[in-house]
């Protein structure tokens, strides 16, 4: 099997969409002749040209909305937002319109738009280009949520995503980019809505999103050589939410751990933990135990930034509190 | 609805009076169904609540009047007038504020989100200017795809403060795509008047257009033979490739923001003597110097097809309380 960065599996998702179909449409800041500010869409003005890659103003309102006339009139947009900070912009449009309008036309309208963006902590750039905003908009019927960990992942889903006939909003993770991962020789379409077990074990299950899945493996790496086996799920779709696998993983181990890199008030693990008591309530032997980012805007000094956000230690000793309790 | 091979050639200074009475036929129509909703609203029998059109009739048949019924518009949460303009049945619209299966959103919108993509309505907005970037997007699509059509924005002089305004009109005349961003300017923001919403004198709103380069074309909202006409050089402008126009058309709300609404802001004799001086249905029933008989007539025409969409809106089906999950997702 060839291997891709994440950077890499994200472009050719994008190049393979493209090819395959006259109504996918490339637009956002930056993303033509520089090639993004990730450098993902790097190429594809060569190939595509500048009617299909647009660079756009700074307008993300602009942006989401016009991406939401477009899919409405049949085509298939991909727009950038180039920081997840900056969807905060675009929320009108997405949250009171992308959202509604299949709903407020009695099932007329389809809204065939996919909003890629990316964030995550690492490298210092302060408060207002890192944020994890995902958990936002789980709380919005009428989108679909997806946050890809691997390069075969990110791109099976973000071909699914630019397929699916609903807004979907593709958070990518900044510090994942350069990651290598084998993926198959022909794209193969990930269903959005299931998770993946990316580690088997017997008595915990870490449900984790984005970076925290690889810290995820490395604490069950750890755990393991004291006698903890760990299982690591990654539910990939957050709305929909892969039920199923995660209580059944549960249901098996009997202990929980959520992990993301948001922080832990009102974040994902909330959702995920809310939806574990209720459906494995007789089988759980411990609290379920939420890992993620201390409750403050991002510090910029690198000794506070690292100290803000999780790491596999904060994983690691998350699941020795479960399994301390029973 | 007029039909396109009954217009006016583009760039013809005159409408010939057989299609004036069309438009005249039309605004009444839009008039009686809005007094009906305001009475059937006092009744207690709508739902949720209503922004009615009275006053700003010539805006929506003048510019309806001028597009084809492949091109597409966006509303605002003053909507009604545009939809029947458009050419969605009166029924389907009275059954919508009803909040009926039978209703032209199937009872999913309400008066601030009539749908009906059949004849192009993309959908009435509630949310001020929340429509006009979907009409940029939707444009673009129409370009990209070397289709002959136009998108169009109905919004008022409270949007043009929003930064959606000001982002849309930058990036349709960036793209110049064929987009038509219709002002209607009546001077109030809800109960705000221009002179503490806007840093220009009212009149002269249009000359937004300027700092995108766009194309202005400027007529009197109460003339609908002049919204008409400008319309159609809007529309040619765009089908032509020369970008984006913004339709400037000074109006009056001729009543409250929303049905009920007091008005305790407004100057009762400005008003009296709006409705006096500006109502365009009497402008134009002078201008067409119709008779007693011949309006008398045509009213009954009118208010007979308004008072079937009432009962056609009564007898219809109320949706299922678990309907609410049907359309969430596609």
């Amino acid at each position: 099997m060839p291997e891709l960065t994440y950077r890499e599996a994200v472009r050719d998702a994008l190049a393979q969409a493209l090819r395959t179909d006259e109504s996918v449409f490339v637009m956002g800041e930056d993303i033509a002749e520089m090639g993004g500010s990730m450098a993902v869409t790097q190429g594809l003005l060569e190939e595509f040209g500048p009617k299909r890659i647009r660079n756009t103003p700074i307008s993300e309102m602009a942006i989401v909305g016009s991406g939401i006339g477009a899919a409405i009139q049949g085509m298939r947009p991909v727009v950038e937002i180039m920081y997840e900070d900056f969807l905060t912009l675009s929320m009108e449009q997405l949250v009171n319109q992308a959202a509604k309008h299949r709903t407020m036309s009695g099932g007329q309208v389809k809204v065939p738009l996919t909003i890629r963006t990316q964030g995550g902590a690492g490298w210092s750039p302060g408060a207002q280009h890192a944020q994890q905003l995902e958990a936002w908009f789980v709380h919005v019927p009428g989108l679909k949520v997806v946050f890809a960990s691997t390069p075969e992942d990110v791109r099976g889903l973000l071909w699914s995503a630019i397929y699916d006939d609903n807004p979907v909003v593709f958070f990518e993770h900044r510090t994942l980019y350069p990651l290598k991962g084998e993926v198959p020789t022909k794209l193969e379409p990930i269903p959005l809505g299931k998770a993946r077990i990316h580690r088997e074990g017997e008595d915990v299950t870490v449900v984790a999103t984005g970076r925290l899945v690889h810290e995820a493996l490395q604490a069950a790496e750890v755990a393991e050589s004291e006698g903890i086996s760990v299982e690591v799920v990654d539910p990939r779709t957050l709305l929909p939410l892969d039920e199923e696998a995660i209580l059944g993983s549960v249901r098996k181990t009997t202990r929980c751990v959520t992990a993301h890199e948001a922080v832990i008030r009102g974040g994902f693990g909330s959702e995920l933990a809310a939806v574990i008591q209720h459906g494995a309530f007789d089988w759980l032997d411990a609290p379920i135990e939420r890992v993620g980012a201390r409750f403050a805007p991002l510090p910029f000094a690198p000794a506070m930034e690292q100290w803000v956000v999780p790491h596999a230690e904060d994983v690691l000793e998350a699941i020795r509190r479960t399994v301390a309790r029973s | 609805m007029t039909t396109v091979e009954e217009k006016a050639e583009p760039g013809r200074k005159r409408v010939s009076d057989e299609v004036l009475r069309g438009f005249f036929r039309e605004m009444l129509l839009i008039r009686r169904f809005e007094e009906k909703v305001e009475e059937r609203f006092r009744a207690g029998e709508l739902p949720g609540f209503l922004h009615v059109a009275i006053g700003q009739e010539a805006s929506a048949t003048g510019v309806c009047s001028a597009l084809a019924r492949e091109d597409v518009f966006a509303s605002t949460h003053r909507a009604h007038g545009h939809a029947i303009a458009k050419g969605t049945p009166v029924e389907k619209i009275m059954a919508e504020l009803y909040g009926k299966a039978e209703g032209c959103s199937g009872g999913y919108g309400g008066s601030m989100h009539l749908y009906d993509l059949e004849v192009g309505n993309l959908g009435a907005n509630a949310v001020v200017a929340g429509g006009l970037p979907a009409v940029v997007g939707a444009a673009l699509a129409f370009q990209m795809r070397g289709e002959k059509r136009v998108a169009v924005a109905f919004f008022g002089d409270g949007a043009t403060n929003t930064g959606t305004f000001h982002e849309s009109l930058n990036l349709a005349q960036l793209w110049k795509v064929p987009a038509l961003f219709v002002l209607e300017n009546n001077g109030w923001a809800e109960s705000t008047p221009a002179v503490q919403q806007l840093p220009l004198p009212v009149d002269q709103l249009g000359k937004r257009a300027a700092a995108f380069g766009m194309k202005l074309i400027e007529a009197d909202g109460q003339d609908v033979e002049a919204v008409y006409l400008a319309a159609l050089a809007a529309r040619d402008h765009a089908l032509a490739g020369r970008g984006p126009v913004l339709l400037h058309l000074r109006t009056f709300r001729l009543t409250g923001h929303y049905v009920g609404d007091p008005q305790v802001y407004r100057d009762r004799e400005a008003l009296k003597r709006e409705r006096e001086t500006k109502d365009p249905l009497r402008l134009l029933g002078a201008r067409l110097e119709l008779s007693d008989d011949d309006f008398a007539a045509l009213d009954a025409e009118v208010t007979a097809e308004v008072e079937a969409s009432v009962a056609f809106a009564k007898a219809g089906t109320d949706p299922k309380p678990e309907d609410a999950l049907k359309y969430v997702y596609a």
